[in-house]
């Protein structure tokens, strides 16, 4: 016999008042883990979209120059005073305030090369960064893994006549085409990609880089920040901003977000005043029990000890089952609430544990009332017999 | 020197507007080893004697000196140890929890005890033995007569051997042959050195008892 053999027991006995107490406190935190998760998973979703969308944050050297291209169409530009970027420089990315918003920066050397008889555009490219931001490419073959072989554009591929396996020659060294991609549609089509340090000494530019794409996963930032952050960090370079066309629905889901709190706030007083009534009415129906313990010795936090435990004990349970419950209702809502049909379910331990502890959390602090009420009662009154 | 002492005990309630005195100045020197039995009518104070004595009724005035202790003097919760460890209690209406079984209930006064969960049970057992119900241990209340209700309470009054066993009117619930039966083992009980002080308003019982106080309008009207 110790103190939980009673707490234990007392919950087998008020099974039907205790299943109202758990229900309704299951029910509170399966809410706040269905709209906490909808939003995760939402943002998940949406981050995800924004890393297929590549690149959001450009830096160029910084010139006095005008470009002059319309519509797609270049003629060309005044350039003056054009200054470089430096390879090293790109370290202090990270180093911003929002560094850990920062998904991938791709640094590009660009120069021209002759390759036979044709002039092609050469791009040096950090190959882990740049695929982990264009994952819409498409690669016959595999992608470069060392500074012996280069990947084609489509065209280049077609222009140069070499495909997967075969050699080309670029200032007489000679590169092994590792891979050819699928046609994209842009830019990338005419290129040939070497590896960056090699691309450098072949265009004469070790250490510098022409310019550098970043992508930020941005759900909780907004980009115009970083492009400023950044923009202090390296003042030799200029920033700008893609414009994204997922902005407009971050903020809806920062609506969003912000709704799911306020609802989840409501939830959880709602919640805490359930436990706080029945705490209370299951205290006050106990009175006589209560003073038989008192009268026999139990100390006040004895009393406090029975009752915190029982509320424990129900919030640990509506914390455990609101989890689960909550988790499916997310399952079931996200295909309607999501923007993507394959939109994925964010399973979060902090979620897990955050929801079993704020049950606990919840039971407790609404029950510590009614437990101080049940403590400080007068065994005398308690049994009114004596 | 006595078990118990009580000097010039008052104790008054408000109700109201008015002051009840539900005891004025009682005096009483209690031996160890004694069965006495306080009577008195309905509101002669007998039961707020009780409470005092149990530690649960702060007086008014006056003083209680209990085993050497001088009761309400005693800190805080202190006053709760004094009677998980001096005290045993039985109830008129038994006031069994209905959730435990009569083993449960016996041993529920050494759930704040630091001891093994297998000296709780034989300690328990010792003490439903004792009281003749030694098989009826997985019994709720609910299973159990009155007398065997008011058994249980006895023996959850002892498993902690009390220095002294406070008993309100335990037969008040009980037929006359099941009354018998409870007031002879609480004889038993003395008769094993255990000190026992009852309050009962049915003079029958007295004739169990060493010595008898009566109570009439708060004050110690008779002793025999």
């Amino acid at each position: 016999m110790k103190l939980h053999t009673i707490s234990l027991n007392n919950l087998k006995r008020r099974k039907a008042k205790m299943a109202f107490l758990t229900i309704g406190l299951t029910v509170g935190i399966a809410t706040i883990v269905t709209l906490v998760t909808l939003t995760r998973s939402m943002s998940s979703d949406i981050e995800r979209k924004m890393d297929e969308f590549g690149a959001n944050i450009l830096i160029t050297p910084r010139s006095n120059g005008l470009s002059m291209n319309y519509g797609g169409i270049s003629l060309g530009g005044v350039t003056f005073d054009q200054r470089e970027i430096r390879e090293d420089d790109l370290l202090k990315i990270k180093t911003i305030a929002n560094g850990k918003n920062i998904s991938a920066v791709a640094p590009k050397v660009l120069g021209s090369v002759t390759v036979g008889s044709h002039d092609v555009l050469l791009v040096g490219v950090d190959f882990a960064s740049e695929l982990k931001m264009k994952q819409w490419w498409k690669i016959f073959g595999d992608a470069p893994k060392g500074d012996r072989e280069v990947l084609l554009g489509s065209d280049a591929s077609r222009v140069l006549n070499a495909g997967v396996g075969d050699s080309i020659s670029i200032k007489g060294e000679s590169f092994k085409v590792s891979g050819v991609l699928d046609q994209t549609g842009s830019q990338d089509d005419a290129l040939v990609f070497a590896n960056l340090s090699k691309a450098q000494k072949l265009l004469g530019k070790e250490g510098k880089i022409s310019l550098a794409e970043v992508a930020a996963l941005c759900s909780g930032c907004p980009i115009g920040d970083m492009v400023t952050q950044i923009a202090e960090k390296l003042p030799d370079a200029r920033v700008s901003a893609i414009q994204q066309v997922v902005e407009g629905r971050l903020k809806a889901l920062d609506q969003f977000k912000r709704f799911s709190y306020a609802m989840a706030g409501v939830v959880v007083f709602i919640g805490s005043l359930i436990v706080f009534v029945t705490m209370m009415g299951s205290v006050n129906e106990r009175t006589v029990e209560i003073g038989v313990f008192r009268a026999i010795g139990f100390r006040r936090s004895h009393i406090m000890r029975i009752i915190l435990l029982e509320a424990a004990l129900v919030s640990l349970l509506a914390g455990i089952a609101g989890y689960g419950i909550g988790m499916g209702g997310a399952r079931l809502a996200l295909p309607f609430m999501a923007e993507s049909r394959n939109a994925h379910l964010v399973w979060d331990v902090t979620v897990a544990f955050g929801s079993v502890g704020l049950a606990v959390t919840l039971g407790l602090l609404a029950s510590l009332y009614p437990a101080l009420h049940a403590s400080k009662m007068d065994p005398t009154e308690a049994l009114r017999a004596l | 020197m006595s078990l118990i002492t009580i000097t010039d005990l008052e104790k008054h309630y408000t109700s109201g507007s008015d002051i009840v005195e539900a005891l004025r100045g009682i005096n009483i020197s209690i031996e160890a080893g004694e069965f006495i039995t306080i009577m008195g009518q309905s509101g002669s104070g007998k039961s707020t004697l009780l409470s005092v004595l149990g530690g649960m009724n702060h007086p008014t005035a006056g003083d209680v000196e209990m085993a050497g202790v001088h009761l309400y003097r005693l800190p805080g919760e202190k006053l709760a140890d004094f009677r998980a460890q001096k005290l045993g209690f039985v109830f008129q209406s038994f006031h069994l929890i209905p959730y435990l079984t009569a083993l449960e209930n016996v041993m529920l006064p050494l759930a704040i005890v630091s001891m093994s969960s297998a000296a709780k049970k034989t300690a328990a057992r010792e003490a439903l033995g004792l009281v003749g119900l030694g098989t009826k241990l997985d019994r709720l209340p609910n299973q159990l007569s009155g007398g065997e209700q008011e058994r249980v309470a006895i023996a959850r009054a002892i498993v902690n051997n009390p220095q002294i066993l406070l008993a309100d009117e335990p037969t008040g619930n009980l037929d006359s042959k099941t009354s018998a039966e409870v007031m002879n083992l609480l004889c038993q009980l003395n008769a094993a050195g255990q000190t026992v002080v009852m309050v009962t308003h049915n003079p029958e019982n007295g004739a169990y008892a060493n010595r008898t106080i009566h109570l009439k309008d708060g004050r110690v009207e008779m002793r025999n």
